[in-house]
């Protein structure tokens, strides 16, 4: 669904994100691992074209569409329908002065879906991320983050995107939440065939979804892999800082990625 | 909303009773007699003290402030001294002309401003953007007799397009006499199908109310696009961009309602400096309002009419606020729950 060549993201002369190959299939939960500033965001934005302020060459294609080369009408269409944004502050994403029922109304009637069709897309998309159907009416300021983040996934099952693009998706939630919102885009991912594009730096988190991890450092990629192999045998050594970082209870084993277990 | 519009309403009061303190500070500390200035300056002394004892002057300031608050709420907002008329009358019949005027700007300045602080950010960085950032910034800075002066010279007296000074065509009072109700000839006329003043009127508006509009277009233009530049770069807009939607409709159909609480914040700022601006321009083109009443009144030290002028812009001021903040409520949910 997503087929990234020789990507590079250049701000004047600074390379802010390059990635050499990256693939995610149907089906397939990929991760970007790394700290703030290393281009796992820029590449997940890059995209769908929406890096603002900088350069980027190579090759973005999104089922047949090319991302860097098509029309910007093109580009528009694949926006939402083709591939969908769910970002780290759930509630900032929303527009604050429209209920989530009228944002979901006019994202629908921009890809064409109107009436009948558009409330019967709504209703199931919201019942698939487990939202009671009230939540339309509300507006962002009423809902807690968890169903914000929910809400944002209903919309790209509303507009039936096949991808999925979170960036930090569980970062701005408590740990319950982080597990509910994990959980409903796994059951996508595994129901519906969804791809998973997952960026995020929590490794305990992306080793419960991720089936491959890509590691990235100050814009480049370090290591990528099967998500088992790259946990239980990381080759570099930044991979292993990382894992190393992940917290662990004490008296508390098996949790930890990288820890082969005994 | 309803917490939030009765402290709102608290604050009001409480605005517009600093107000009546200050007016009053100001009628004792203007210099001159009162008493003088009333019965003139050739009074004999029995004159003088009957004066003083009909304006109360001989009591002490407490009692003199509790009998003008309460003269004022009952309604009695002192005489004139140069009209010999009581204020509030003096206020009624002068006020409308001016709110006419300025109501007439603002909606100019409304309709033209809010447009050009869209395309603005539209093309933000862009020529569009330049000239429309360079044109409300001369708006802005133009010293308003001047655009008065100039325009009047221009499209009145020189190529005679519009009339040179007045509200309306005064022979038409033989021809087609208004019936009046409020006092704003425009709604007079409209309301009672006096289509002869009513154009007369219009004709006689466009020039005084393209001055004063031009201060607020130019604010109204440069917030709009500012307001919708912060909005557009918030994390929803991004969402929005990336469901699909291109720019001018994440900055029209998303970003604009949001970014409008400050802009809507300014029109009631700018509305009570346009009716004290509109003055100077209400003197230039011999409107009818109230400029040419404060203007006589300072002239004749006529404390009482300047402290009504003042108390009115005041409140004036506080009721286009609480507008304001109605309106807020009706267009941000955010407000309403607060």
């Amino acid at each position: 669904m997503i087929r990234i060549r020789n990507l590079a993201v250049r701000i004047g002369d600074r390379l802010i994100a390059s990635v050499p190959e990256l693939d995610v299939a149907a089906g397939e939960c990929v991760a970007i691992v790394g700290e703030s500033g290393s281009g796992k965001t820029t590449t997940l934005l890059a995209t769908l074209g929406l890096v603002e302020g900088a350069a980027v060459s190579g090759e973005i294609r999104v089922g047949d569409v090319d991302v860097l080369t098509a029309a910007p009408a093109d580009l528009l269409r694949i926006r939402g329908s083709r591939a969908a944004l769910v970002m780290q502050s759930p509630q900032a994403a929303l527009n604050p002065t429209m209920r989530l029922g009228t944002l979901m109304r006019r994202a629908l009637a921009r890809h064409g879906v109107k009436g009948g069709e558009a409330r019967s897309r709504a209703d199931e998309a919201v019942a698939a991320v487990l939202l009671d159907p009230a939540i339309l009416r509300r507006y962002p300021h009423q809902v807690s983050g968890g169903q914000a983040q929910r809400f944002a996934i209903a919309l790209a099952l509303a507009l039936g995107a096949e991808v999925i693009l979170a960036d930090e998706p569980t970062s701005a939630l408590d740990v319950t939440v982080q597990a509910e919102v994990v959980a409903v885009l796994r059951r996508l991912r595994d129901e519906r065939g969804l791809a998973v594009l997952f960026v995020s730096h929590d490794l305990a988190l992306v080793s419960t979804i991720a089936d491959r991890v890509v590691v990235m450092k100050e814009g480049a990629v370090v290591e990528c892999g099967r998500a088992d192999a790259v946990f239980t045998r990381p080759s570099d050594a930044y991979t292993r800082e990382l894992i190393a970082a992940v917290p662990r209870l004490p008296g508390h084993s098996g949790e930890r990625p990288g820890e082969e277990e005994t | 909303m309803l917490r939030y519009l009765t402290r709102r309403l608290g604050q009001a009061v409480l605005v517009v009773a600093g107000v009546v303190i200050l007016t009053f500070v100001i009628m004792r500390l203007v210099p001159g007699d009162p008493a003088v200035a009333y019965a003139g300056p050739r009074a004999s002394p029995a004159e003088l003290a009957a004066a003083r004892a009909r304006f109360g002057l001989n009591d002490s300031l407490p009692v003199q402030l509790w009998s003008y608050v309460r003269d004022l709420l009952g309604g009695d907002w002192g005489t004139s001294l140069h009209t010999r008329r009581p204020v509030r009358d003096d206020l009624f019949q002068a006020f409308p002309a001016s709110l006419e005027l300025v109501g007439a700007a603002l909606v100019v300045a409304i309709v033209v401003g809010i447009p050009l602080g869209i395309a603005a950010a539209r093309y933000k960085g862009k020529l569009p953007d330049l000239s429309i950032r360079i044109s409300s910034m001369l708006a802005v800075s133009v010293p308003v007799f001047w655009l008065a002066l100039a325009l009047q010279t221009l499209f009145a007296s020189g190529l005679g397009w519009f009339p040179v000074a007045g509200e309306y065509d005064a022979n038409l009072d033989a021809t087609s006499p208004l019936h009046v109700y409020t006092n704003i000839t425009a709604v007079d006329a409209l309301f009672t199908g006096n289509w002869p003043i009513l154009g007369s009127t219009l004709a006689h508006l466009v020039l005084p109310a393209l001055v004063i509009a031009a201060y607020p277009a130019g604010v109204i233009a440069q917030m709009t696009r500012a307001a919708l530049i912060e909005e557009s770069s918030r994390d929803h807009a991004r969402l929005e961009r990336a469901l699909g939607f291109g720019e001018t409709a994440v900055l029209t159909r998303f970003a604009l309602r949001p970014a409008l609480n400050p802009v809507l914040s300014l029109i009631a700022l700018v509305f009570a400096y346009s009716i004290v601006n509109g003055f100077l321009v209400e003197a230039v083109f011999n409107w009818p309002g109230l400029g040419r009443y404060a203007a006589d009144s300072i002239r004749s030290l006529d404390t009482p009419a300047i402290a009504g002028v003042t108390l009115l812009v005041a409140i004036l001021y506080v009721v286009a606020n609480l507008a304001v903040d109605l309106v807020q409520g009706v267009i941000d949910p955010r407000v309403r729950s607060r």
